[in-house]
């Protein structure tokens, strides 16, 4: 196998294993701040309850989040050597910046929310936990800011190197907010929002199924519905918006989304299909006819442009764009009515008794994962074969010093490394959930327990 | 935010580069040199202590790894590029070793089977001593001087790495964690293991001393660019001996139970250490062996002047921030460590 399909199997595949957490993380974060405050506002201990137990689960998925992140970070480097020297004045600013406003809030504070328990007060306590939910919103704002520039650059001109032509950035804050940032931003965070969410909601409803903690697992239930419901419904709209800057910036990307080969007006959506990419056409399709130049342009008659329009070594794979594409949708529709039918039933104050609804909500949890996933999947096989968008192609990105046996050597010793983790990590959450909230962590310990030293 | 032309803006962020990963190597060297004693302790309470000292600081220690590496990365790209690509084999084995060693901090208390815990102590040990040592022959092979093209490619082998200079560093740098995590751990424990660690202080430190002679000979002989700078200006040579001062120092603080101010003494000598190194190097931030000219320098290197003002701005911002709630966090969890509820 050639050096450029093993480094992109290797990339994709450690940056994959490293998104199971990273959303896990950031979405718990999320239920932290909101669990702990419920407590500190009403002094209802089963708050204090929740808010350690999924501390606990919360310490071990930023362990691996952590763990994994570093293997990404210095990827670039070893694999990507000539992407390296062409972004590496634009882009690794947005790194640099990760590093000095997230990691080190989130990994300093951290130290505090898991550790603290005991030795500060109740609003220092609170105040850690605040830190390390934005540092990690933080740390998603600028690595997606870095991916959003790779695939719609802004802010910057080509020059000339002694090692061939560079990126230089020419306006900072154009860099930042170049034309898909703000969009995926807004997306990729209500995924990871959804995410914890429906992990908290899929404990829950396991031990309301098994009547085990059940004061502890209502109180959660309301929590975790309460985001995923916010969330699902801000991602039908946030992805809406992504998908038509995709039409504006990348055109060839939305064409392999939608499978679309001409361009035309009354250009239909395809709900599902499979795509036959020597014959450029449909082997199967359901469409809606209009829907899509309806949705990008908000008018039928709107044009929407096909992959005719470009030449066939400037198109990305067409089929596995189109299905992680539309995995995601039906996935994200799915989600959102889950949460409606929960959310709706939790009000009625019926959820408690469908037990078909709560084994499904059991299994939601795999949804958020499965469509994060596939949306980046989606995103980041669309942008083939650019690896700048326009301006460097993925085969030129490559390290120039790096074989094909010293790719395969790591990529089978991070495979190895990760599927042991992985079971690690399974193992242990698994462990956690049986052995659930301690009855002892309704009742404060050490210096949150003392109200009199609640400001210390 | 604009800067006077008279800046030198490469120079500062050689210097920053440099300060960043010496803070790695004061913060991140204690853990790795506490994992790298791990298994000498005698029972599963004074190992648990052990990683319990690291716990909540050893994830933001690691930072300064992570943030050096991309301020690498955004300052001097083509550094990052040419030495993670050309050391190929070498960082991912560093990153396994990392890996090991973080999940192994998280995992082994959380089971009380033997065996798991067997299973990562050893994790633990290895991790931290694989990392120590990498890092090492990383920092010897660029003092040393690595083969370089005139594309600015790296032109040897993983094998290449590996020469004997190299190696003397890589066993240095191990020596060195251990010794400063022997102290930390002098600092943060009582009783029988902190007796325990005082016999470790003193292992460490013959141990560090006797490859810190050889190390010094072996430059003196075989690698006389990294002397040039000191032999033509006497005065850094002070810096040497604020290095060696530091380090006489650290027994006479232990006899005394000035634990902390042992630590200090010691960081005080990692410091002196990295400032040598950096002496000797600049401007150079890669040397290249045997075409000097091939080089890569803070200027040949380097991003443009725009980013590097850019990031400058950055820094300025962030990093009084990220000192000042480092150091309260420190100081929350000051004193001897005691096993509780939340330990691992
Ligand atoms: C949307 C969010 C997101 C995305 C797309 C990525 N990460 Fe990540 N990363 C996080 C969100 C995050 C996080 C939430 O901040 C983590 C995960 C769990 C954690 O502990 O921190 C983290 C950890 C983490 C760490 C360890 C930080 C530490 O030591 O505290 C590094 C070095 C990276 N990541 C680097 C990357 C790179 C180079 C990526 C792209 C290729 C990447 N991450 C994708
Ligand atoms: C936000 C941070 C990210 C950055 C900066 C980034 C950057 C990159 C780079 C440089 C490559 C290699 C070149 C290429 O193959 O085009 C790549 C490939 C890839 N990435 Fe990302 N990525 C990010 C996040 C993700 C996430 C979170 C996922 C999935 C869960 C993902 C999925 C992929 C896949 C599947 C590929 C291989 C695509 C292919 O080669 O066809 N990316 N990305
Ligand atoms: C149901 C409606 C949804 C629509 C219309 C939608 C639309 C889109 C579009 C157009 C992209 C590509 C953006 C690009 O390439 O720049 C995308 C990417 C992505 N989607 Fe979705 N999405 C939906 C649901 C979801 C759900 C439910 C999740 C996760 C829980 C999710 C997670 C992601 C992620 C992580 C990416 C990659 C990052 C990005 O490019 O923003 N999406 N989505």
């Amino acid at each position: 196998m050639d050096v450029l399909l093993l480094s992109r199997l290797q990339f994709a595949f450690t940056v994959a294993f490293h998104y199971l957490y990273p959303p896990l993380s950031i979405g718990l974060g999320v239920s932290l701040v909101v669990m702990e405050g419920l407590w500190l506002k009403t002094g209802n201990p089963v708050y204090h309850q929740m808010a350690r137990f999924w501390t606990r689960v919360f310490a071990l998925t930023f362990a691996i989040g952590v763990a994994t992140g570093i293997v990404m970070e210095f990827e670039f480097g070893t694999n990507w050597a000539s992407y390296s020297r062409f972004v590496g004045d634009v882009f690794g600013s947005a790194l640099a910046a990760e590093g000095i406003f997230a990691f080190f809030l989130e990994s300093g504070f951290l130290a505090i929310l898991l550790f603290g328990w005991d030795k500060v007060g109740r609003k220092l306590h609170y105040f850690a936990t605040w830190m390390v939910c934005l540092g990690a919103h933080f740390s998603a704002v600028w690595i997606v800011v870095a991916n959003s520039w790779q695939q719609t650059p802004a802010g910057y001109r080509i020059e000339q190197t002694a090692n061939g032509p560079r990126a230089v950035i020419t306006d900072f804050w154009q860099m930042v907010f170049n034309p898909s940032s703000l969009d995926r931003l807004s997306h990729t965070l209500c995924g990871a929002w959804q995410a914890g969410a429906f992990l908290v909601i899929s404990v829950s409803a396991f031990y309301l199924l098994r009547r085990r903690h059940e004061t502890f697992a209502k109180a959660s239930m309301k929590v975790g519905l309460g985001v995923a419901l916010v969330a699902s419904v801000l991602q039908i709209v946030t992805g809406h918006s992504s998908a038509v800057g995709v039409a504006e910036n990348q055109p060839a990307k939305l064409a392999a989304f939608e499978g679309r080969y001409t361009t035309r007006d009354h250009a239909p959506l395809s709900l599902a299909g499979w795509i036959d990419e020597q014959q450029e056409d449909f082997a199967f399709n359901v469409e809606v006819p209009g829907m899509l130049s309806w949705l990008v342009h908000g008018n039928t008659a709107g044009v929407v442009r096909g992959l005719e329009e470009f030449k066939p070594e400037d198109r990305p794979p067409v089929n596995a764009s189109f299905q992680f594409f539309h995995l995601m949708v039906a996935v994200g529709f799915g989600l959102l009515g889950l949460a409606g039918l929960g959310s709706w039933f939790c009000w009625r104050g019926t959820l408690f008794q469908h037990r078909w609804l709560l084994w499904l909500l059991v299994f939601a949890v795999l949804g958020p994962q499965l469509a994060n996933q596939a949306g980046w999947f989606a995103a980041e096989v669309g942008r083939q074969p650019w690896i700048v968008y326009g301006e460097l192609r993925t085969s030129d990105g490559l390290s120039a010093v790096v074989t094909s046996n010293l790719v395969l050597t790591s990529l089978v010793l991070f495979t190895v490394v990760y599927v042991l983790l992985f079971a690690v990590f399974a193992y242990l959450l698994n462990d956690k959930i049986h052995h659930g909230p301690d009855e002892t962590d309704l009742i404060p310990s050490g210096a949150l327990a003392d109200h009199r030293r609640a400001d210390a | 935010m604009t800067y006077p032309e008279w800046l030198d803006l490469n120079a500062v962020w050689f210097v920053l580069v440099g300060v960043l990963f010496t803070g790695y190597a004061l913060l991140d060297g204690f853990d790795l040199g506490v994992g790298a004693l791990h298994l000498f302790s005698r029972t599963d309470e004074q190992r648990r202590i052990m990683l319990n000292s690291i716990g909540p600081v050893w994830d933001g220690n690691e930072v300064w790894l992570v943030t050096g590496g991309g301020a690498l990365f955004a300052a001097f790209p083509n550094v990052y590029a040419t030495v993670f690509s050309g050391f190929y084999l070498a960082f991912v084995l560093l990153l396994v070793a990392l890996i090991f060693r973080a999940v192994a901090i998280e995992f082994r208390s959380k089971q009380p089977m033997t065996w798991w815990r067997r299973m990562w102590d050893v994790g633990f040990a290895a991790g931290s001593l694989t990392s120590a040592l990498l890092i090492g022959v990383a920092m010897g092979n660029i003092a040393w001087g690595v083969p370089i093209d005139d594309r600015g490619e790296f032109a040897g082998t993983f094998i290449g790495l590996l020469h004997p200079y190299a190696l003397l560093l890589g066993v240095t740098t191990v020596a060195l964690f251990m010794m400063h995590g022997a102290i930390y751990l002098v600092m943060k424990t009582e009783g029988e293991l902190q007796n325990l660690a005082r016999g470790w202080v003193n292992r460490a430190m013959i141990f560090f001393i006797i490859c810190y002679a050889v190390t010094t000979m072996a430059t003196l002989l075989y690698v006389p660019h990294m002397a040039e700078r000191v032999r033509a200006n006497p005065w850094l040579f002070s810096v040497a001996l604020v290095n060696m001062l530091a380090i006489a120092n650290i027994p006479r603080e232990i006899h005394h139970g000035h634990d902390l101010r042992a630590f200090l003494s010691s960081c005080t000598a990692m410091i002196a250490l990295m400032a040598l190194f950096g002496l000797e190097m600049f401007p150079n931030l890669v040397l290249s062996n045997p075409v000097r000219a091939n080089s890569l320098t803070i200027y040949n290197a380097a991003s443009s002047p725009k980013t590097l003002g850019i990031m400058l701005t950055i820094a300025i911002t962030g990093v009084p921030v990220v000192l000042a709630y480092t150091a309260s966090i420190y100081w929350i969890f000051r004193g001897k460590v005691r096993l509780d509820k939340m330990s691992y």
